[in-house]
């Protein structure tokens, strides 16, 4: 039951997903194909994962609220703004004009995107420390870099145009047609490839019960 | 001095980038911007689309990724309603949920166009690439109802539109995963439906194998990617304007580089003369 | 810019100095930032399970449920939203991860979920990302042209020409993509030294890899430049808004009182 059973639903799902794939499609069938059914079920049973998010969330801020751990007024300051919107969500709607809509707008939103806005001074910071052409692996990184850096903005490309030498070459052919679409395309697509044919050998394992990582521990 | 500017504080640094950034914006450089071929495929695509054919845009990006995402689909929909288009919306990113409904009705009511009958927002659906995979299938069985709530039987504009194949092009503008690279996997592998659409620049690298092998038709990367369509359109707005600021940061941080490899390696040479002697 | 309500301009107010708060962690870390981290992290958990309720659970689910306990009522017990029982049933079983003594009950719903995911990556990843990415991969090496005269010049000085019947860009092109690909590949393989031929096409693949790197970084570059730009424009348009309509509205509260 613990773990057999688990392994056993995880084959039936997955080969029927497989076996749905070759089958033609029944119009107007009055009980909807094992296929349609179980996609229908995942899509419930994924939007608990969020409900278990959450109520982890609670869980562990609550205990530490409990023992009085070193910043506990943080943890409390998380609960108050999960179960605050949570509240504004449940009880007012999440259509415009709502509480919930006026939290997501001022308080959501610039928290999001100011915590990622900070992104730009640390890759600065970090890209004149760290980026050195030590090796010639490093310098090809970087040329290429610098090309689409400078490249790729109105006055990298104004700039280009009044260059005495490389003017004749243009500089968007260079980047989409043979930077972007040829080197770039050639080593994403080689990675790609492998990440793919990874995740194939991955599925089939879990399908097949041989990776059972996913059940955790007993 | 070199190794002082080796060492320079990385707060220095912080404010070089913030007045790089900043500064154009209060005083734009008003360089043109010159659209790419990746970018002019869904212009030239969209403009061959005569009106009444429905287009269906998903919103895959939240607040962190709205300012890069959030104006090339304004300029989308601007040019579909301009063409008499039908844009359905919808979103596989819980935070995408606001952001798609704000802008859908944003930009519906400046193009006078009428909720119900020529765009329509159908909300969040969970599931990443499941959530396509089942609209594929049928739109109905996983979208009951609009995003305020609606039965979606109520609205003409879903009239004829039973699965994803009967879209005549599918455009997602992706914050990372999942998005574009999904929509290309069922969307375009499986309906065969012509996919487009545009990505954070983070991603941008990442998709063009798929230009390459015609899966994807065409790809917006980024702000500039925003830039280009806005100027394809020929209503330049907040992509634009940023351009110049991106432009004076990018040389910034590529001037940092320079510098810095120059300081490596002339104290390396300097080291290596010092330790000769 | 249209006329801010009251309560938008409180909303923006709060979104500057959350925002601020923030921005301080570039000067060091603080209280300001950690205050605003945590609500950050509360109000998004807050926001997804409410999204995911109208969104999700409550046209997907429990309407369907509704549906069928009326049909059940008036006489119809077996009706096709009967089915939405087990994944409402196998939802409930997921919370039970929550309590360590019966956790366990929390694989059933999960291996479905993974079992499914599965199933559907072996075919579509086979189909969209191996078959259609090898497929764009087999191009012609030689790829003729109409005669055209070919030349080389820097400046105004011309190096050579000569005529050509082969799209000598296109040949160049494809070569290189083919080279890229394999080499790349040839890079990622483990179970064989890298070691003479081997080795050497295994370095190609680190030199295509290594470009590829490059246009990524300078992408990335771009995203996050953008990133800033954003929160630039916000206090430049928005907030800066805000501040005015507050110091007009300080202004008539003075002149009145």
């Amino acid at each position: 039951m613990k773990r057999q059973l688990p392994i056993f639903i995880t084959f039936i799902a997955g080969i029927t997903m497989i076996i749905q794939f070759f089958l033609p499609r029944l119009e107007h069938a009055t009980v909807p194909p094992l296929g349609d059914l179980f996609l229908n079920w995942f899509l419930i049973i994924f939007a608990f994962a969020y409900i278990l998010g959450g109520a982890s969330l609670v869980v562990v801020n609550f205990s530490k609220i409990a023992k009085s751990a070193p910043g506990w007024g943080y943890n409390a300051v998380l609960l108050v703004g999960l179960f605050g919107t949570l509240a504004a969500g449940l009880f007012g709607g999440i259509n415009e004009g709502s509480l919930f809509r006026y939290i997501f707008n001022y308080v959501f939103t610039p928290l999001s995107a100011t915590m990622f806005a900070l992104l730009a001074f640390f890759i600065a910071s970090a890209a004149f420390r760290a980026f050195k052409a030590k090796t010639m692996e490093a310098t090809l990184l970087l040329i290429a870099a610098l090309i689409v850096m400078i490249g790729q903005v109105p006055l990298g490309q104004a700039l280009w145009s009044h260059l005495p030498f490389l003017k004749g070459i243009s500089l968007n052919i260079l980047i989409d047609d043979w930077i972007m679409n040829g080197f770039n395309a050639a080593g994403q697509r080689a990675i790609i490839l492998g990440a793919s044919l990874g995740l194939i050998s991955m599925s089939l394992k879990i399908l097949l019960g041989i990776e059972r990582s996913y059940l955790g521990g007993d | 001095m070199f190794w002082r500017l080796l060492n320079l504080d990385r707060k220095v640094i912080f404010l070089l980038v913030l007045a790089a950034a900043g500064i154009p914006l209060f005083f734009p450089l008003n360089i043109g911007i010159k659209p790419s071929q990746p970018v002019k495929n869904i212009y030239n695509f969209i403009e061959k689309l005569s009106p009444g054919k429905n287009i269906l845009i998903s919103f895959d990006y939240g607040p962190s990724t709205r300012i890069e995402c959030a104006p090339m689909a304004a300029a989308v929909m601007r040019q579909a309603f301009r063409r008499g288009l039908r844009v359905v919306g919808l979103t596989i990113w819980p935070e995408g949920a606001a952001l798609a409904s704000d802008l859908l009705k944003r930009v519906g009511k400046e193009c006078g166009k009428e909720y119900g009958r020529d765009y329509l927002d159908l909300g969040y659906k969970p599931g990443n690439e499941m959530a396509i995979l089942a609209l594929s299938k049928g739109i109905q069985t996983i979208c009951p109802r609009d995003a305020a709530g609606t039965p979606i039987e109520e609205f003409p504009i879903l009239s004829g539109i039973r699965t994803l194949r009967d879209f005549d092009l599918i455009l997602s503008f992706s914050g990372g995963f999942p998005g574009l690279t999904d929509w290309i996997t069922i969307a375009q592998a499986q309906c065969h439906r012509p996919v487009a659409g545009g990505c954070t620049a983070v991603i941008a690298s990442q998709l063009y194998p798929y230009i390459n092998s015609g899966q994807l038709l065409g790809l917006m990367g980024g702000l500039k990617g925003a830039a280009e369509y806005e100027t394809l359109i020929g209503q330049p707005e907040e992509a634009c304007l940023a351009m110049d600021a991106q432009g004076v940061t990018h040389f910034l941080i590529a001037g940092l580089i320079l510098l810095s490899n120059l300081v490596f390696f002339a104290t390396r040479k300097k080291k290596k003369r010092s330790g000769g002697a | 810019m249209e006329t801010l309500s009251a309560s938008q301009v409180i909303g923006l107010w709060i979104a500057g100095f959350l925002t601020l708060f923030i921005f301080s962690f570039l000067y060091r870390d603080n209280p300001f930032y950690k205050f605003a981290e945590h609500l950050y992290v509360g109000v998004s958990a807050g926001y997804m399970m409410s999204v995911d309720f109208w969104n999700v659970l409550k046209p997907n689910l429990l309407d369907r449920l509704a549906t069928a306990f009326s049909s059940a009522v008036s006489g119809r017990i077996f009706t096709k939203e009967c089915l939405y029982l087990i994944p409402a049933v196998l939802g409930i079983l997921m919370l039970s991860r929550l309590f360590p003594k019966i956790g366990w009950i929390s694989r059933w719903p999960l291996a479905f979920i993974v079992g499914v995911t599965a199933g559907i990556n072996i075919v579509y990843s086979m189909q969209a990302q191996i078959l259609k990415q090898i497929e764009a991969t087999i191009l012609p090496l030689w790829v003729k042209a109409p005669p055209h005269l070919v030349q080389l010049k820097i400046a105004s000085l011309q190096l050579f020409s000569f005529t050509s019947a082969v799209d000598l860009s296109r040949t160049v092109f494809n070569w290189l993509v083919v080279i890229g690909v394999c080499c790349g590949l040839i890079y990622f393989f483990f179970s064989m030294e890298h070691r003479g031929f081997f080795g050497g096409a295994s370095r190609v693949g680190i030199w295509a890899l290594m470009i590829a790197f490059g246009a990524a970084f300078g992408y990335t570059v771009m995203a996050r430049v953008s990133l800033l730009i954003g929160r630039i424009l916000f206090f430049k348009n928005e907030w800066w808004e805000a501040v005015k309509m507050t110091l007009a509205a300080l202004l008539r509260l003075f002149h009145s009182g």
